[in-house]
């Protein structure tokens, strides 16, 4: 992936879809072939190092957003940086950032002090966000972020997300099954050709 | 932040934790309330008699000596001489002596002649004097004066009559000679509660008509006797007060080594450590009990953790990928269970002393064991300290469960 790609891999459910994900953030070890993230090759690499690599330079997106529900939303959006030294750094005032970014994503700067379990869907899903956003990682992993969501909503959120991405130059790596949305990534990786790709060299 | 967030973690878990706080406050307001007892039995004990420093009897060993001077447990092996007791009170060294005479009963309580000294100079709990509750003191040759406990078993009152049987659970009594309360103590914790209280001259009396252990035929009536030169030949013990406490030793040696009879003289506290070194057993079994119990709450604590542990592996993939190492995720489990063993323990600390508060008196006025309330010290301290490191030592293993299972599930939340 190039900085600020906008890659959507597609694959049905059980493909493999999230467990490629995780290899890419680390957490699940590579057991051939190579992840190199920002230039760093991951199996090289310590425990501690992929996930200090994974705090500094990539935001997760989950598919069920996955706030801490007893926090404040913005204790979940400046989580990332308890984690990320360097992340934390470039945040200079982070009350100021989350409120920024919250007001971007179209969310009221009085809900940061507001509790992330008594959220609507729609302002979790923002919230997720947020919080990946928070820092200006190089990488953004979205896994099937939309799929909560009608096609109206999906499309709203789509240039939101976009929006932002485009504005700290991240790359965007999102997991989907929806074939629809294809059009709108700068490259689509099917899983399936590389599960057939693989067979094949085996 | 990752403190605060702990927190609302807790926090969002209330009920569960709160049911282990509740837990382990229990448990810790119940070890220490054992260990107040067990300290409070123990300075109760070591305060049975204060304010003496010597008691003197026949030689026999120091325990025994305490055992029946004081507590009224067994016999004397001896008697001492009138004359030798005179001998000893006319010592330099001797402030105030108080002579008792034990032997004789009355239903299972043991009946002590003394005089009234004994009530100037008879001190418990520190320094604590004897107090009526009723009546007076012996005034006739024939008044006794009762201990609290005496009362309450037999039912007696002021002016109920007694009558004293010769010797210890004996068919033999006193019955020409009958005797009437004339008081009846305050409860003071101490064997005085136990004892029925008769002027030494009384007990001679008593024994006008017997010879060696056996009533003579004669019967000498009541109004002779009362004419009669009263003063004993014996006595069995007597509690002994010195000018100076540096004089003790002195008049201690020169008791035990007083030549016209064998006598002893014992440090009524050396004595009273020895005895209590002799129960020591019962009172490591007491501690060892409440420490078990301590052990419980912090084992159900380590249950409510594993049983967590399944609900917050969503919390942990979260943490994870953000970028917590796996160690963040074992120190928050460990961080959370010494928070909720402090919160625990100073909870315990505070039932503790509301239950000392509220139960105070009634304990003194039921069993005459005193609990004293001090500030929360060095002890209170030790309990919650000890709470939380054991804690912490209990919950590494589901600390060292979720470690592993955020290494395994890594970024992905399965529920």
């Amino acid at each position: 992936m190039a900085a600020g790609e906008r890659v959507l891999l597609l694959g049905q459910s059980g493909s493999g879809k999230s467990t490629l994900l995780a290899m890419l953030c680390g957490t699940v070890p590579v057991q051939s072939g190579q992840v190199h993230v920002a230039g760093q090759d991951l199996a090289q690499m310590s425990g501690a190092a992929r996930d200090r690599l994974r705090a500094e330079q990539i935001g997760v997106i989950f598919q069920q957003f996955n706030l801490l529900p007893f926090g404040s939303v913005l204790d979940n959006i400046l989580l990332p940086l308890s984690f990320a030294p360097a992340r934390r750094a470039k945040v200079k005032d982070p009350r100021g950032t989350a409120a920024a970014l919250c007001e971007a994503l179209g969310l009221p700067v009085a809900i940061l002090s507001k509790q992330a379990a008594k959220l609507s869907v729609g302002q979790q899903q923002r919230v997720a966000v947020a919080r990946a956003l928070i820092g200006a990682p190089q990488v953004i992993v979205a896994d099937e972020p939309t799929s909560a969501l009608d096609a109206d909503t999906q499309a709203a959120f789509l240039d939101l997300l976009f929006d932002q991405v485009a504005q700290t130059k991240a790359g965007l790596l999102m997991v989907s099954h929806d074939a629809r949305l294809a059009d709108r990534f700068d490259r689509v990786v099917h899983l399936s050709d590389i599960a057939v790709s693989t067979q094949e060299a085996l | 932040m990752i403190f605060r967030l702990a927190l609302a973690s807790l926090l969002a878990r209330f009920v569960t934790v709160l049911m282990t706080v509740i837990a382990i406050a229990f448990s810790v307001a119940l070890f220490l309330g054992v260990e107040k007892v067990r300290t409070g039995a123990k300075a109760s004990f070591a305060d049975t008699i204060s304010g003496t420093d010597l008691i003197v009897g026949a030689r026999s060993g120091s325990v025994q000596l305490l055992l029946y001077s004081v507590f009224r447990i067994g016999n004397a092996t001896n008697n001492i001489t009138w004359e030798s007791y005179q001998d000893i009170i006319a010592r330099p060294e001797v402030d105030w002596a108080v002579p008792i005479s034990l032997g004789d009963s009355h239903r299972q309580f043991r009946v002590m002649g003394t005089t009234s000294d004994f009530f100037t100079h008879y001190k418990y709990r520190q320094g604590q004097g004897l107090a009526l509750q009723g009546g007076a003191l012996m005034d006739d040759l024939y008044d006794a004066v009762i201990g609290a406990d005496v009362a309450a078993a037999l039912g007696y009152k002021v002016d109920s009559p007694i009558v004293v049987a010769h010797g210890i659970a004996s068919f033999t009594e006193h019955d020409d000679q009958p005797f009437r309360v004339s008081g009846i103590l305050e409860k003071t914790g101490t064997p005085v509660d136990r004892t029925v209280i008769v002027s030494l001259a009384a007990i001679e009396a008593i024994h006008v008509d017997w010879k060696s252990g056996a009533k003579s035929g004669v019967v000498t009536p009541v109004e002779v006797i009362r004419e009669m030169d009263l003063t004993p030949n014996a006595i069995t013990a007597a509690m002994v007060g010195v000018k100076s406490p540096l004089q003790t030793f002195k008049l201690q040696r020169a008791i035990n080594e007083y030549r016209e009879e064998p006598l002893l003289a014992i440090l009524p506290g050396v004595a009273l450590q020895e005895l209590w070194s002799i129960v020591g057993i019962a009172e490591t079994a007491l501690l060892a009990v409440s420490v078990m119990v301590v052990v419980t709450a912090l084992i159900g604590l380590m249950a409510a953790q594993f049983a967590s542990l399944n609900e917050r592996r969503r919390e942990m993939a979260i943490l994870r990928a953000m970028g917590a190492r796996p160690w963040v995720v074992f120190a928050l489990l460990l961080l959370e269970s010494v928070v909720i063993a402090f919160v625990g323990a100073v909870l315990g600390i505070a039932l503790l002393y509301a239950g000392l508060i509220i139960a105070q008196p009634w304990i003194d006025a039921a069993y005459g064991l005193w609990l004293p309330i001090h500030a929360p010290g060095l002890q209170e301290g030790l309990v919650i300290g000890g709470v939380m490191l054991a804690s912490a030592i209990v919950s590494a293993v589901p600390a060292v469960r979720a470690y592993r299972l955020s290494l395994a599930d890594g970024m992905n939340v399965r529920i």
